[in-house]
Parts: structure tokens; C-alpha cells; sequence
């Protein structure tokens, strides 16, 4: 498993009012439970992140705690009330038939579930908040289905497969659990297919065949979302309140001869369209892997509408062609640096050691703290007093602003020791204090002057609208420009066109301009 | 092959709101729409502008310009923007009525719009046709389908309330209007508040003449229906386009407008103005047959 960047800006988050401070995750071992707790840890906000499973996490994780523990709804409840728990995330859903056992799929998928709610559920109960990661298999894939499935639609037939049928009995606790504590929020997240580069799904496995295999005589729609917004999303759901049924899948609906074209691979239609899970059945004989929910996600394909969870204030990060191509990507580079990182091993005692030595130097906790909350207040309102900012404070603005702030503080300590001089000798004290504010003055406006200077040389250097523009890689320069204006964004493709002219990024604001355009 | 089931034309009965969800207006998530991604080929529905093209330059073209000879009236009727549900008429065996309806809107219109075509859900589940249809406009016959079309979308629509019943009667029953289903199309045009702009076609049914329907081909082969022409079942499937060389004749009427939000809700509206359609274009069909000398030349 690579470990993640840290962003501490995400494309997924607009608001950063975040209610849940102690959060349980279930499922932690599982590549959706440890991604999002990596994600949680990077908040300031959240005060403890508790993870438990019957296995040990595979990834590494700076401050989540592990308990070793399944569903059972004892010992589950006793962990929830012996840390406060007020957010619980359950990431463990099995939604792949072809990860284990349609016994062990049940066993996790129903009895799992409705134990986590049993622990989370009751009059005392101090969960307040509980995020499900559900599947857009609960909608199965029928010949008769809207191309669009909003989440206020019930699927037209009954479910065919055990995985759908998991699902559907799965989600139906969460809306029993729902109606039962009135005061709890739940969210239920449908995804997409997800495709990624760490992540393993059937679906991966299918696209990273030699040919894209295919049921003759059909070319199913597909839509995808990529393993980051994935855990955006669910971030996302934690972070604000959003009751209710969310479809998350990025935007656009693919022609599966289309991601055959994206991948750069031929598409093979060499599973015939009767008795195809006859032939699939054989296939699995020889390794190819094709579980019985994707038979007839082959033939008739299904779209997602995602526009709710949209207006609910996410923002994708790469729609369905996006996260295929970054797919393609990783499947051609991954013969090649296959092996080359240690997979990540849990040791509990090295993991006790880094949370709870004395020994341990925690660079994250030292670098909070040097100033008080008070101070910072204080702070804060005599730099607004002085410099009335006439335009919002951007990213680069901050800085300076920072710099301001620390120069405004140098006056207020000057001040504070004159203050206490004044008590020895008055006279001099009140001169001395008055010479004090008159340079706190003078040093916020100073401020003042070099703020709106470096907003004039913004404004004057039309070269790139994003600072160290050249040193970010094609991703983070793309990750950066869904928060970008239209004119910024004018800007920076001239610049690139001037300068590295790489075509994904031109091709990224391209899309982004467009998508803008429509918009309007 | 599963028997297609029908889905009807309104939507199917909506889960009950979980308790604390806000419903999003829909103005807002019409604002929240995917945008173009300009390199794709293909559209979130998987119409394929190459291949479409492909068809209108080869097939279509000729079949409009040279074999039937179109004319149309009335395209002031469909208007420039916005979505339009546009009814029409039925029949024949593999209907040549829809394509040339496309072609006349992108001929003669001042603003040429692609139009989508509802069609059976049949045709999403029969090999060869799931493929194609999907490429060439079709949309399935779902009323969220049509709703995302003409309300999110702004796009033109053509639906054939007759539906099946249409294109299976035979020659005898040429010219006379089927029942018109539940409705539905009212319903989801006064729901999306878009116009309906009745459409009538003179030629299709003399273009490719049902002569009888055979039921046990039909179940042998899971075809929606296996009708005996001219051409088909002996010159093989392609007979299905072996088209007689009728005059064809498209009428646009005046576009019936709904402003008033939640009118479909009202059922004897939605059935009244559903009778009414159908009865402006049974007789309009009748005066166009009245004015017409020659089924060849018009």
C-alpha cells in the first residue's frame, strides 16, 4: 500500500464545519476503512480516530487506534461508550462476489450490520452520526432501468444476485435504524464502480485483461469513480450533515467500447449473449474472473444521477473518463514497478510505542501551541482594525497577511513590557507606551502597504495565477483547477501552451472551461 | 430472451422520503449537470455523433431525399430551444417514421437540433440492436428518461404513444390511431413543463406494409413481433429495410403548451389532453389523406 499525501486543502471539501470529533471506523483493515482513516487523521478537529476489525490494518496509520475486534455488538457497544463515539463510519460492506465466499459475504454484509447498529442505537447511545458505504448494485442492472438512477428510485425487480440482495437487506437496517433514533443522522453513500490504482475490484481485474471482454452484440454504460474521490466523499459525509440516500459517481457515463478505447486495449466480445453465465462460469476455470452481479452490469449497463450529492456541496475530482485513463496509466506502469515497495505490516507493539512513548518526539502536536488562543484572538483583531483587507484574502495573500500578523504581535508584546514598566515609573510608561502603539501602528501599516503591494503585483503579473506554478507535476496542477475563476484559467493555459505545453494539463482546463461554459 | 416487460409511461410509485432528507429543488440540480467533455465521442445516453452521422449521410439521406421524398409542413411548430416533446403516429414493421422525422428537424428547421427517439426497452436488451440503437439517438421509453431529457437536458423528444400496438396492425388498419397508452406523455410533458408538438406522417404505413403477424416466429426468435411484408421474412433481416418507394408527408402542428407547475398531477387533465392530441392528429391524418392523389407521388 503507498502511503497517502497529505493535503490539508481537498477538492472534495467546501466547508470545513466539522460537528464529529470521535469517530469510529469499521472495516479498518479493509482498503476503504484505512484510506479513510488516514484521511481523518490529518484533521485538526478530530480528536480521536478508532478503527476496529477482526483483522490488523494494512496500512499505516499516525494516530488511529486499533481495536482488534468483529461485530460483535457487545463489546462493539462497550468501545462506543467508553470513547464517546459521535460519528461511526462502516466501510466494510462486501460489494465483490469475488472477494470471498457468498457465506462470509452475508455473515459481514447483514448479521455485520445490523450488530455495528445495535451498538450505535439507543436512548444513551452518544452516536450522533452514521455514515454507510453502500453500492450502486443496490439498483442491480435490468433491461428496463432509467439510464439515470436517482436515489429516490426503488429498484424495479427484486434483487438477483447475493450481493444485491445483501444490499438491499443492508440498507433496509440502516433505514429501520433511521426511523428508530430520529435524532442520528445517516447518510448512505451508493458508489459507483470504483476503479484506482491500489484499490482491487473484479472490474480492475476485467480492464487489466490483455482484451476487454464482452457480451456479444451488447455495449453496456458504465460509470466509474476513482478510489480518491471515494474516500473524499465519504470524508465529505462525515465532515457535514447530509441525511439521506447519496449516489457518488463521477460524472459521465462511458460506453464500455469507449473505456476499451481509453485503456488503449482491444475489446473482446467472447461471451455469448445466451447462456453467458454458463460461459463466465467457465472463464472463472481459467482465472478470469467475471462475479455473477457483473453479468448483467456486461449486458445492460446502468447510469448514476450524482447531482445530489453535487449540490450537496462535493466536488469530483476526476470524472468517469478521468479515472479511467489514470487507470490505463497505472496498468501500463504496473508490470514494471510491481515489487518495488514493502508491503505495510502492522506490529502492535511498534504501534503502541509510536502513540504512547514518552520518548516519542510528535513533530505534529510541537508544531501547534507556540501562541494562545487568546493571543491569536487578540491578534487577529488588530490586524482587521489596521488593515481594513478591500478584497478577499487568497492563498498567496495569506502569507503576507501571516507576516503581518507576526510583525503586529512583535508591537503588541513591545507594548505588553511597557505596560509593565508602567507600573514601576508612570511618566515614562505612558510615553513609552504611547511610542509602542505608535509602532504597532506603524507596523500594521506597513502591513497594510505590503498587502496591498503584493495584491497590485498580482494583479500586474498576468504570468501565472498559481504560485510555484512550474514546480507542481500534472496531477496538482489539475487538482488545482476546479478552484480556479475562468479568467485564471484563460490565463494559466496560455501560460502552459507557452511553457511545458503538456497536453493533459491543456486538455484538463479544456474540460474544466467547458464544463464552466455549460454551466452558465 | 425475457419476455420485455412495458414499462408505463409515468413514474413508477416513489420511495417515501427518508425521514430529515431535504429535497433538493430541481432547479438546483438541473444547474449541477455534467459537463461536455470535448474529447469523448460519445454522449452520457451513448449516442455516437460519428456513427449517427455515418447513417444520416448513407441510409437516411438516401431514404429521405431519393425513396421517399419527404415534405414537410409546419417545422416553424418545433421550436429552437428548449425541450419539446414531440407525438406522432406509428407503424410499419421496422419503422422508417422516426428516422425521417429526425432528418426533416435537421433538414428544414432553422435550427437544426438532434432529436432523441423513445423507444422499446426491448431494444436495450436483444443483441446487435443494444448496440446500435443507443448510438444512433435512441433513449429507452422511461419516464425519467424523458424527464432528464426535456426538463435537465432542454432536448427534443419523439415519442409514439401508440407504441407496439401501432407498428403491429396491419394494412388494413392503416391510418387509424391506437390507443394512446395511459397517457404518460402528457404527464411527463406537463411535468417538465415542455410544449408537445403533434406530428403526423403520411407514408409510412403504404412504405412498409404489415400484411400479418406470426406469434410463433415471434416467440421463436424473441423478436417483438414477427410481421409478414413485402420483403421480410424471405429477403432475411435486411428485408426489414426493403421500404416501398411511398410519398412521404410530415405534418408539425401547433405546439400545445403547459405553463402551470404540477398539472400532472391531475389525472383527468392529463387523460383529456391526451384525447385531444390524439384526436387533432387522427384528423389531421385524415385531411392529409383526403389532399393526397397518389400514395407514390404524393
Amino acid at each position: 500500500m503507498t502511503a497517502l499525501r497529505k493535503q490539508p486543502a481537498r477538492p472534495g471539501a467546501r466547508d470545513s464545519a466539522m460537528d464529529s470529533r470521535r469517530i469510529l471506523v469499521t472495516g479498518l483493515s479493509t482498503y476503504w476503512g484505512g484510506r479513510l482513516a488516514q484521511a481523518l487523521e490529518a484533521f485538526d478537529e478530530v480528536e480521536a480516530v478508532i478503527g476496529v476489525d477482526n483483522e490488523e490494518p494494512r496500512v499505516e496509520l499516525e494516530r488511529t487506534e486499533y481495536v482488534k475486534v468483529g461485530a460483535q455488538h457487545a463489546l462493539l457497544r462497550r468501545v462506543v461508550e467508553a470513547a464517546e463515539i459521535d460519528t461511526v463510519v462502516d466501510t466494510r460492506l462486501v460489494v465483490d462476489s469475488t472477494t470471498t465466499t457468498s457465506a462470509k459475504a452475508h455473515d459481514n454484509n447483514i448479521i455485520g450490520t445490523m450488530n455495528i447498529l445495535a451498538a450505535c442505537s439507543g436512548v444513551d447511545s452518544p452516536v450522533r452520526k452514521v455514515v454507510f458505504k453502500s453500492s450502486a448494485h443496490y439498483y442491480g442492472c435490468e433491461q428496463d432501468d432509467p439510464a439515470f438512477f436517482d436515489e429516490s428510485m426503488a429498484r424495479p425487480h427484486p434483487p438477483r444476485t447475493p450481493i444485491e440482495r445483501d444490499i438491499v437487506e443492508a440498507e433496509a437496517s440502516l433505514n429501520e435504524f433511521a426511523e428508530k433514533n430520529p435524532d442520528v443522522t445517516v447518510s448512505i453513500l451508493r458508489f459507483a464502480n470504483v476503479l484506482g490504482s491500489d484499490v482491487r475490484t473484479s472490474h480492475i481485474g476485467l480492464f487489466s485483461l490483455p482484451a476487454v471482454p464482452m457480451i456479444l452484440g451488447f455495449d453496456p454504460r458504465y460509470q466509474f469513480v476513482h478510489e480518491d474521490d471515494v474516500v473524499h466523499a465519504l470524508e465529505h459525509a462525515v465532515k457535514s450533515n447530509l441525511p439521506g440516500i447519496y449516489n457518488v459517481a463521477g460524472d459521465g457515463v462511458l460506453a464500455l467500447s469507449e473505456v476499451a478505447g481509453l485503456l488503449g486495449k482491444p475489446y473482446a466480445p467472447v461471451l455469448p449473449f445466451w447462456g453467458t453465465g454458463l460461459a463466465a462460469s467457465a472463464l472463472r476455470r481459467v482465472g478470469v474472473n467475471i462475479p455473477p452481479e457483473a453479468l448483467n452490469q456486461l449486458r445492460f449497463g446502468r447510469g448514476l444521477d450524482n447531482r445530489r450529492f453535487k449540490a450537496a456541496g462535493f466536488d469530483y475530482g476526476y470524472t468517469s473518463r478521468e479515472a479511467v485513463l489514470k487507470l490505463g496509466e497505472h496498468l501500463r506502469l504496473h508490470p514494471l514497478v510491481r515489487g518495488a515497495q514493502e508491503p505495510y505490516r502492522y506490529e502492535r507493539e511498534v504501534e503502541d510505542f509510536l502513540r504512547w512513548s514518552p520518548h516519542v518526539k510528535n513533530a505534529r502536536e510541537q508544531s501547534l501551541g507556540s501562541l494562545n488562543r487568546d493571543q491569536l484572538a487578540e491578534l487577529q483583531r488588530l490586524v482587521s482594525g489596521y488593515a481594513r483587507a478591500p478584497e478577499p484574502v487568497t492563498d498567496d495573500q495569506e502569507q503576507r497577511l501571516q507576516a503581518a500578523e507576526r510583525a503586529a504581535e512583535k508591537a503588541v508584546q513591545r507594548a505588553k513590557k511597557a505596560e509593565q514598566r508602567a507600573a514601576e515609573s508612570a511618566l515614562e510608561a505612558t510615553e513609552r507606551a504611547k511610542k509602542a502603539e505608535r509602532r504597532a501602528g506603524a507596523a500594521a501599516e506597513e502591513a497594510v502597504q505590503r498587502l496591498t503591494a503584493a495584491s497590485e503585483r498580482r494583479d500586474a503579473a498576468p504570468e501565472s495565477p498559481v504560485e510555484h506554478y512550474d514546480d507542481l507535476a500534472a496531477e496538482e496542477v489539475i487538482a488545482l483547477l476546479a478552484s480556479l475563476e475562468r479568467e485564471d484559467l484563460q490565463a494559466l493555459r496560455d501560460y502552459e501552451r507557452r511553457h511545458a505545453n503538456r497536453s493533459r494539463v491543456l486538455s484538463a482546463i479544456e474540460s474544466v472551461l467547458a464544463r464552466r461554459e455549460t454551466r452558465v | 430472451m425475457a419476455e420485455p416487460t412495458r414499462t408505463p409511461l409515468s413514474l413508477r410509485e416513489r420511495r417515501r422520503q427518508p425521514r430529515g432528507e431535504e429535497l433538493v429543488p430541481a432547479e438546483t440540480l438541473k444547474s449541477h449537470l455534467p459537463g461536455v467533455e470535448p474529447d469523448r465521442r460519445l454522449n452520457d445516453w451513448g449516442r455516437s455523433e460519428r456513427i449517427e452521422g455515418v447513417f444520416d449521410a448513407t441510409l437516411v439521406e438516401f431514404f429521405y431525399r431519393h425513396w421517399f421524398r419527404a415534405e414537410v409542413e409546419g417545422i416553424e411548430n418545433v421550436p429552437s430551444t428548449g425541450g419539446a416533446l414531440l407525438v406522432s403516429n406509428h407503424s410499419g414493421a421496422l419503422p422508417p417514421d422516426a428516422a425521417m422525422i429526425g432528418k426533416s428537424i435537421r433538414e428544414e428547421h432553422p435550427h437544426p437540433r438532434p432529436l432523441n427517439i423513445t423507444v422499446e426497452h426491448f431494444f436495450k436488451g436483444y443483441p446487435g440492436f443494444a448496440m446500435l440503437t443507443a448510438k444512433i439517438g435512441c433513449v429507452p421509453a422511461h419516464p425519467a428518461n424523458v424527464h432528464r431529457l426535456l426538463f435537465d437536458e432542454e432536448q427534443l423528444v419523439v415519442v409514439f404513444p401508440e407504441g407496439r400496438k401501432g407498428t403491429e396492425k396491419l394494412y388494413k388498419d392503416r391510418y387509424r390511431l391506437r390507443r394512446f397508452g395511459r397517457g404518460g406523455f402528457v404527464e411527463a410533458a406537463m411535468r417538465a413543463r415542455a410544449p408537445i408538438v403533434p406530428v403526423c406522417v403520411v407514408g409510412a404505413e403504404e412504405a412498409a406494409p404489415v400484411f400479418a403477424q406470426l406469434t410463433l416466429f415471434k416467440k421463436l426468435t424473441g423478436l417483438l413481433y414477427f410481421p409478414i411484408t413485402p420483403t421480410f421474412p424471405h429477403f432475411g433481416l435486411l428485408g426489414m429495410l426493403g421500404y416501398l418507394p411511398a410519398k412521404f408527408k410530415i405534418r408539425f402542428l401547433e405546439p400545445i403548451r403547459f405553463e402551470d407547475e404540477g398539472m400532472h398531477e391531475d389525472k383527468a387533465l392529463v387523460q383529456t389532453v391526451a384525447h385531444d392530441i390524439r384526436a387533432r392528429i387522427q384528423e389531421n391524418l385524415w385531411d392529409m389523406l383526403a389532399l393526397r392523389k397518389s400514395v407514390w407521388f404524393g
